[in-house]
């Protein structure tokens, strides 16, 4: 039970009678909900009049609908709590569409109401009508269309209780107008009775965790790789990783999603792997011969060619989703569970059964490590006169780093770049697009992760190519007076674009480059926020450091090298240890075969 | 302790494995839609339909059955098992092929259109199968089967040279032998 409800008795709420509308809000007070994301139309008047007076729920008011969306998915992701977004019908939920398939692929708790057309005008090609429901089946978790009121609240809770638990996902309720002011009775989250038997594995099966951490104590070289799924299980799960990483000494890697997990600032840290990883963190998941993975879903990006992906590992496998385990991997022990239960789990047999680590093979193992991390893969050469994006987000993270800081991204070099030097300590402070990979998806997560942590310094690590998808969201930004910085990257280019043509297509520059560019800096002045520019290394920590002073959003155009590739990197179709550095990147496009050329 | 290096088991070229057919019997919520959203899952998934039921079967608790023949490799079968089950709308997934008590039965209407000595054969094979005839008129037959798909297939085989002319069957419905329940 939530607080709001002790403004009603629960027992006189079983038989109060409310209109749709009302039961909308009601439900969504009870569930405690306190922010939403919206934007009003038609088929959603009744509830945006239920919500005029409702001083109980603060509605942020996007510009796109999009840009709803990757609020709440900013919101969801820095909190821990679900993501609320209202919509009308029609373009209002087809502008919804990318951010609903953005929380499926990353696993963020979403619940999104649209309007519809009235019941009996379904079907007839009604003005703003589009099959919601169809189109958002494949990309939710689950969706409901309210056909009869008496349904709505049930439904409501429900839907809370789906998109939060298990695996976490979108699901979407497509509300009717006529469903809006129909009456029903209202009940609570504890009064009504679920339709589906949505019971999700959350405790893993205690024999196969005996057995992993029995393969664990037997194993020379381990690995731990963590994913989103560590951080979608909560804090305690990240509490947990560390203790277990402790106690089996085992070096840490972790996929883009869950980066925060594990604070890089432990030496056990190797950094993010996969495509775009270090060169420690690949190369001992190639070499390792017992791969922990939690919460992570060995995604294209992380496994690099599959038939040489570390050949020589047993591998376990943690997921609160069976259909991860074995889907691109087999795995020799798979766990169905939540994370934070199953490592909690794992640690108390380990201690029961008085496993230890085979010290001189860890040693060995960690001298091998150390090699690697020498070769220092992100090390890069600053010019005199220009920036270096490297360089631009490095410094970043050393004026942001002792501050309470929430870094989202956009998706491209600048997004690989962000992952790579900004270096996070604590879970949910990293928010970017990692499984549709949405470029656009930044600003407007910046707006929600700000509106849930109003003094604390959020800033969006930007492309030039990517912030203008979503720009129209630095209005909601200053009506809603959110100091969110966007940090641009400025090269004109779509860079991780002009980088694969270059590498790939023998440097034909087909339609990469944005031959006109807005000045960011007077756009920043139209909508009313500051504008600033850095255009040479030695402006840049001055530039920075008023960024970070200023209590208004910024738009800082940081003018970075042009033709800066993203390195080290696992070129497609190649092992892990076929990694190749920035130095030995010279001739990339004689490196990666036909075959390798055909995959994303 | 001895470094065990383990051999790889990742190796395995899921190209090289063969392709079985495979009857999932899954229990789900009868709501608007739950139809689609599992044909749209194999769609979506690249996997194939063989044959598909589905009806109603408790109307107080609001559920249907669906009996689903697919076919893929023994990976690809795992992987719509575990994906049936992560739709919220199901109930229970149970792979009829593997169990040794599966049943599977499926019902066939067969059109044959023969004169003379080719008439009388097909009466003789439809009584061999227990075919039943189900409406006649002097140039025709339809007859009613059921049986395992694989009986249905042999006596569509042996009437077509016998005239038949049309084939309507209801797809593979399966429960399983004894007293346990879905």
């Amino acid at each position: 039970m939530t607080a709001h409800q002790t403004i009603t008795a629960p027992e006189a709420a079983d038989t109060e009678m409310m209109s749709g509308a009302e039961i909308v809000v009601r439900s969504l007070i009870d569930q405690g909900v306190e922010v939403l994301f919206g934007y009003p139309g038609g088929a959603v008047l009744p509830i945006y009049d239920a919500l005029f007076a409702e001083p109980r729920l603060r509605h942020i008011l996007v510009r796109h609908e999009q840009g709803a969306t990757h609020a709440a998915e900013g919101y969801a992701r820095s909190t821990g709590k679900p993501g609320v977004v209202l919509v009308t019908s029609g373009p209002g939920a087809t502008n919804a569409v990318t951010g609903i398939v953005d929380a499926l692929m990353d696993s963020i708790p979403l619940v999104v109401i649209t309007g519809q057309v009235a019941t009996h005008l379904i079907g007839t090609d009604a003005f703003q009508e589009c099959d919601t429901i169809g189109i958002t089946r494949s990309i939710t978790k689950h969706n409901y269309l309210v056909k009869n009121v008496d349904d709505l609240p049930r439904i409501m809770h429900e839907a809370f209780h789906i998109a939060t638990s298990g695996r976490p996902g979108p699901v979407v309720i497509d509300i009717p107008k006529d469903v809006q002011f129909g009456k029903a009775a209202y009940q609570g989250p504890q009064a009504v009775t679920h339709a589906h038997d949505y019971r999700p594995q959350v405790k893993g099966d205690a024999g196969r965790i005996a057995e992993a951490v029995t393969l664990i104590a037997q194993s020379r070289r381990p690995i731990l790789y963590t994913g989103g799924g560590v951080i979608n299980a909560g804090p305690r799960a990240s509490e947990l990783l560390r203790e277990f990483a402790e106690l089996t000494g085992a070096p840490v890697t972790s996929t883009l999603m869950g980066l925060g997990a594990f604070p890089a600032a432990d030496p056990k840290w190797l950094g993010m792997l996969g495509m775009h990883g270090s060169f420690e963190a690949n190369h001992a998941m190639h070499d390792c011969d017992v791969m922990v993975a939690l919460g992570a879903r060995f995604d294209d990006r992380v496994t690099g060619r599959l038939d040489a992906f570390a050949p020589t590992s047993r591998k376990i496998h943690v997921d609160i989703d069976a259909s991860s385990i074995g889907k691109n991997v087999r795995c020799d022990v798979g766990i169905v569970g939540d994370a934070a239960s199953v490592l909690e789990d794992m640690i108390a047999a380990w201690k029961a059964m008085r496993l230890s680590v085979d010290k001189t093979a860890l040693d060995e193992w960690w001298k091998q490590i150390e090699v690697w991390r020498a070769r220092d893969c992100f090390a890069y050469t600053p010019d005199s006169k220009l920036i270096k994006p490297q360089q631009a987000v490095e410094r970043l993270y050393h004026h942001a780093k002792d501050k309470d800081v929430y870094i989202t991204t956009e998706v491209g070099q600048h997004q690989m770049w962000a992952a790579q030097y900004f270096r996070f300590e604590d879970p949910n402070r990293w928010m970017t697009s990692g499984g549709l990979g949405t470029m656009g998806y930044g600003l407007p997560a910046a707006v929600g992760v700000q509106i849930a942590h109003p003094d604390s310094l959020v800033i969006d690590i930007a492309g030039d190519a990517s912030v203008q998808m979503t720009m129209q969201e630095m209005a909601t930004a200053i009506q809603y007076d959110l100091p969110i910085k966007i940090f641009i990257l400025n090269n004109e280019w779509m860079g991780m674009v002009r980088q694969w043509q270059q590498l790939l297509h023998g440097e034909r520059y087909s339609h990469s480059y944005s031959e006109s560019l807005p000045d960011f800096v007077k756009m920043a002045e139209a909508f009313g926020a500051v504008g600033l520019r850095a255009e040479h290394p030695g402006e840049l920590d001055d530039k920075i450091a008023e960024m970070i002073s200023v209590r208004r959003p910024v738009l800082f155009d940081c003018r970075v090298t042009k033709e800066e590739n993203c390195f080290p990197m696992i070129p497609s179709g190649k092992a892990h240890n076929e990694m190749i550095l920035a130095q030995e990147a010279r001739d990339l496009g004689s490196i990666i075969d036909d075959a390798g050329k055909r995959l994303v | 302790m001895p470094d065990p290096q383990p051999a790889s088991v990742y190796d395995l070229d899921h190209k090289a494995e063969v392709e079985n057919l495979a009857t999932f019997a899954v229990l789900v919520d009868n709501e608007p839609g739950v139809l689609h959203r599992l044909v749209g899952l194999f769609a979506a998934r690249g996997y194939n339909i063989e044959s598909l039921t589905v009806a109603e079967t408790d109307r107080n608790a609001h559920t249907s059955r669906v009996t689903i023949v697919t076919r893929g490799t023994p990976h690809v079968l795992g992987q719509i098992e575990a994906q049936l089950e992560k739709m919220v709308s199901t109930r229970h997934v149970q792979d009829v092929t593997r169990d040794p008590n599966g049943l599977e039965r499926e019902l066939a209407l067969v059109k044959v259109k023969s004169l003379g000595a080719e008439r009388v054969e097909a009466l003789r094979v439809a009584d061999i199968f227990r075919a039943r005839v189900i409406d006649t008129t002097h140039e025709s037959f339809v007859f009613e089967i059921t049986g395992a798909p694989n009986k249905i297939d042999k006596f569509a085989e042996l009437m077509r040279p016998l005239g038949l002319v049309e084939l309507s069957r209801t797809g593979v419905l399966s429960i399983t032998r004894g007293a346990d329940a879905l």
